[in-house]
């Protein structure tokens, strides 16, 4: 057992540490760089290029840095804290997670330089978050695949230059099996998009596919039998928003406290009151069991067995979600006022908070896959 | 980082298991297990196998028996006594007197007391809370006067746990009346033949006769008994109730009783079925189970940072286990009150000729419910834990 970082896991979080705070370090920057067409500033996605983390989950042999799911979590932690807009998650998380698991290195040049950026569209209007219930379609032709339906909020799919689709290739909308993934360019001829804002400060969009035309090489693993892939990436996903989770929870507390000890009311600063007092401390508590947690799903996440990682990542997901409501809520009201404003930075981490407890399932969903799995103690 | 345990942590735990399981006698676990009250015997007889073995006192100095163990052999060591259902070594002796006796007495203490300390020849007593001094335990009344070599000791100590067994008792007192309140208090061993001192009990909301009045009338005390500098005791006592907050997460409990809530479920029927096969049940387990999991690797950070730690240097961290272990030793006693249902209320029967009513663990369930609101009390109260944060921690 041992909690220490290697020398170049330190160093990666310094230099990560560093950008976030040359970043965003200003809030008013974190505006600017959201004015961007595609959201977030691609000056700064060349730095993350340039630094190496947009390679950092790939192997050596293919031209990656052999990143872990420890080297993930330090630099969603450093996301979380600065709240940044790029698409790291759904580029490097979960494109990078397929292209590494399906074996698809010949993309990895271009997503590690910053020039492909991928976004994950699985969503449909009547799925919620169920990663099984699919009624788009893949239907093979003579030379590859024809793809129709629809995809909902596809994080940063409005910008991606690579869209990796799930669709159904045999069997019924909620069957398990019989679904297959898809690479393709995001322009290719009958994808519509419409890209908007979303609460957070991220962006998405609704995707339409019509007579989607594809090469048979853009079939992405194994037909019919995407699922568990599916679900081993977005299980690491999941561990990386938690640490993303825990870098916004930490940001915010700290923001609160520093608050507590400034803002005076009946002479004397708010922080000395006994009742708001005890409410930072809960918000400590709250945030160190989250940590342990995010520790706990950086561990867990490529577990092979699925029937140890999914209720593992499971719990990870709704012991940070319930921390992150009681974090996020109180920092608001021990603020008071100035929390509900569009120009202090404390709502904004309270929304990207709210809406990252949702991505990919919410607490009653993760705690239902714990129960249903029998519980926790044969998990680890 | 890497948070499973070394091929030799785990090797050590097993050996560990081993010793518990084979030396402990089966009914005492059982007693332990159900939630049960323990005699006086069945403390004893656990604490001097565990003596016997080498295992009662690893946390002391090495020289006075302790061992040259790790911080995470030290963690694995308490949570396998715990997950095993064997009683601790007595607290008392173990986690507080004996080390401020062994990091404040004289050498001729150390010799006189920490030997029958560590083979419970002594069985002691803590005599700290009274009943004016609680969460504010520095503003302690009971006074020890000093004529020539002997301190005279008058007034009353309450919630003193399983004295009416003690042998000797630490007691925290005034010595320096016009001193400010921290200031004034010193550390002193007395025992508890001495005349002058009356033991009366006070039941609990569970029955019991755990916990005790102790009353203090011009009891003649040797001033050799003082340990460390007159009016300095108060600093022997912050160290002692850190060392107390360090083990009380309680994880290993816990986890045994969750364990027992999740097999017990399994067995009790419900509609078609199981407790088990209830969503709703398995819901409020899976949350138990989480809080736990994340509890377990909080306090494993914890006993990771102590390698870079002055071993008298708390850590600030060991009030949120405080406040989260009792929260889930609560949660855990409360959820087997579930799993009884109806045969939780009836109450225990003495009488060996009667059958029990329901399950024969059913009718210990509810006083350990009972019983357990008290560890968020102890031990320096869940309130006073949060104002430890949020000044010591927080800088509010």
């Amino acid at each position: 057992m041992d909690f220490d970082l290697t020398e170049e896991q330190r160093l990666l979080k310094e230099s990560v540490d560093r950008l976030m705070a040359d970043a965003y370090g200003d809030f008013e920057k974190r505006k600017r760089h959201q004015e961007h067409p595609q959201g977030y500033s691609p000056e700064l996605w060349a730095k993350y290029a340039e630094m190496g983390l947009l390679a950092l989950p790939f192997t050596e042999e293919q031209g990656g840095f052999g990143g872990g799911p420890v080297e993930t979590m330090l630099v969603m932690e450093a996301i979380g804290r600065g709240l940044a807009v790029e698409p790291y998650l759904a580029t490097v998380v979960l494109g990078g997670g397929f292209l590494r698991l399906a074996g698809r290195e010949d993309m990895i040049p271009s997503l590690a330089e910053g020039s492909a950026t991928l976004a994950f569209a699985h969503t449909e209007r009547q799925s919620r978050d169920d990663l099984f219930d699919v009624a788009t379609t893949a239907r093979r032709t003579d030379n590859g695949w024809v793809l129709d339906g629809s995809k909902s909020v596809v994080l940063h799919g409005d910008t991606a230059s690579h869209l990796i689709v799930s669709a159904r290739t045999s069997g019924n909308r909620r069957d398990r099996a019989g679904i297959s993934l898809f690479l393709l360019p995001a322009d290719t001829a009958g994808v519509s998009r419409r890209g908007y804002p979303t609460q957070d400060g991220l962006r998405a969009a609704e995707i339409t596919l019509e007579q989607v035309k594809l090469p048979a090489g853009a079939l992405l693993g194994a037909e019919g039998e995407a699922l568990p892939l599916m679900e081993r990436v977005v299980d690491a996903a999941l561990a990386a928003l938690c640490a993303e989770a825990v870098g916004a929870m930490e940001a915010l507390h700290e923001l609160t406290i520093d608050y507590l000890k400034q803002r005076k009311q009946f002479n004397t600063t708010i922080g000395s009151f006994q009742a708001v007092q005890h409410r930072a401390a809960d918000m400590l508590v709250a945030l160190e069991q989250a940590r342990s947690m995010a520790m706990y799903a950086a561990m867990m996440a490529e577990h092979p067995d699925a029937a140890v990682r999914r209720p593992a990542i499971a719990a990870a997901k709704a012991l940070v979600n319930r921390s992150a409501d009681l974090i996020g809520k109180e920092a608001i009201q021990l603020h008071g006022g100035i929390a509900m404003t569009m120009e202090y930075k404390a709502g904004h981490y309270f929304k990207r908070l709210t809406m990252l407890a949702n991505q990919f399932g919410d607490t009653d969903r993760h705690l239902r896959v714990v129960a249903e799995a029998g519980g926790l103690d044969n998990a680890a | 980082m890497e948070l499973r345990y070394t091929p030799e942590e785990v090797a050590f735990r097993d050996e560990l298991r081993q010793v518990f399981q084979s030396k402990i006698p089966a009914e005492i676990r059982r007693k332990v297990s159900e939630g049960r009250h323990l005699e006086r015997e069945d403390i004893a007889t656990a604490h001097r196998i565990l003596h016997a073995e080498g295992l009662a006192t690893p946390n002391w100095p090495v020289q006075w028996g302790g061992k040259d163990w790790t911080p995470v052999q030290r963690y694995i060591y308490t949570e396998e006594i715990q997950r095993n259902a064997v009683p601790m070594p007595l607290s008392f002796n173990v986690a507080m007197v004996g080390p401020v006796i062994a990091n404040f007495a004289s050498e001729e203490q150390k010799k006189r007391f920490l030997p029958a300390t560590a083979s419970l020849d002594i069985w002691w007593a803590q005599g700290f809370s009274e009943p004016g001094a609680g969460s504010d335990l520095a503003s302690l009344k009971t006074s020890a006067r000093r004529e020539g070599d002997t301190y005279i000791v008058n007034g009353q100590k309450t919630w003193t746990t399983l004295g009416q067994h003690a042998d000797w008792i630490f007691l925290l007192v005034r010595t320096d009346p016009a001193a400010k309140k921290q200031q004034g208090i010193s550390f002193l061993l007395v025992d508890m033949k001495t005349p002058g001192i009356t033991v009366r009990p006070i039941i609990t909301i569970d029955g019991a006769h755990e916990v005790n009045e102790v009353f203090f009338d011009e009891v003649k005390v040797p001033v050799g008994n003082l340990v460390g500098e007159e009016n300095k005791g108060w600093d022997y006592a912050k160290f002692l109730l850190s060392n107390e907050r360090t083990n009380i997460a309680r994880i290993g409990l816990s986890k045994e009783k969750l364990a027992r809530v999740k097999e017990r479920a399994k067995e009790t029927p419900a509609g078609d079925g199981t407790l088990w096969d209830d969503p709703d049940f398995r819901r409020r387990v899976a949350i138990a189970e989480i809080e736990l999991k994340a509890l377990e690797i909080t306090q494993m950070r914890v006993v990771a940072a102590q390698r870079s730690r002055a071993a008298d240097k708390p850590d600030p961290n060991s009030s949120i286990l405080k406040i989260k272990g009792s929260e889930l030793q609560q949660m855990a006693t409360e959820l087997m009150v579930t799993v009884a249902g109806p045969y939780a209320a009836p109450m225990p029967s003495h009488s060996h000729n009667e059958p029990p009513v329901g399950p024969d663990w059913a009718d210990a369930v509810a006083p350990q419910f009972f019983n357990f609101r008290k560890t968020s009390i102890y031990g320096g109260s869940n309130e006073i834990q949060r104002n430890i944060i949020a000044k010591a921690f927080l800088g509010l």
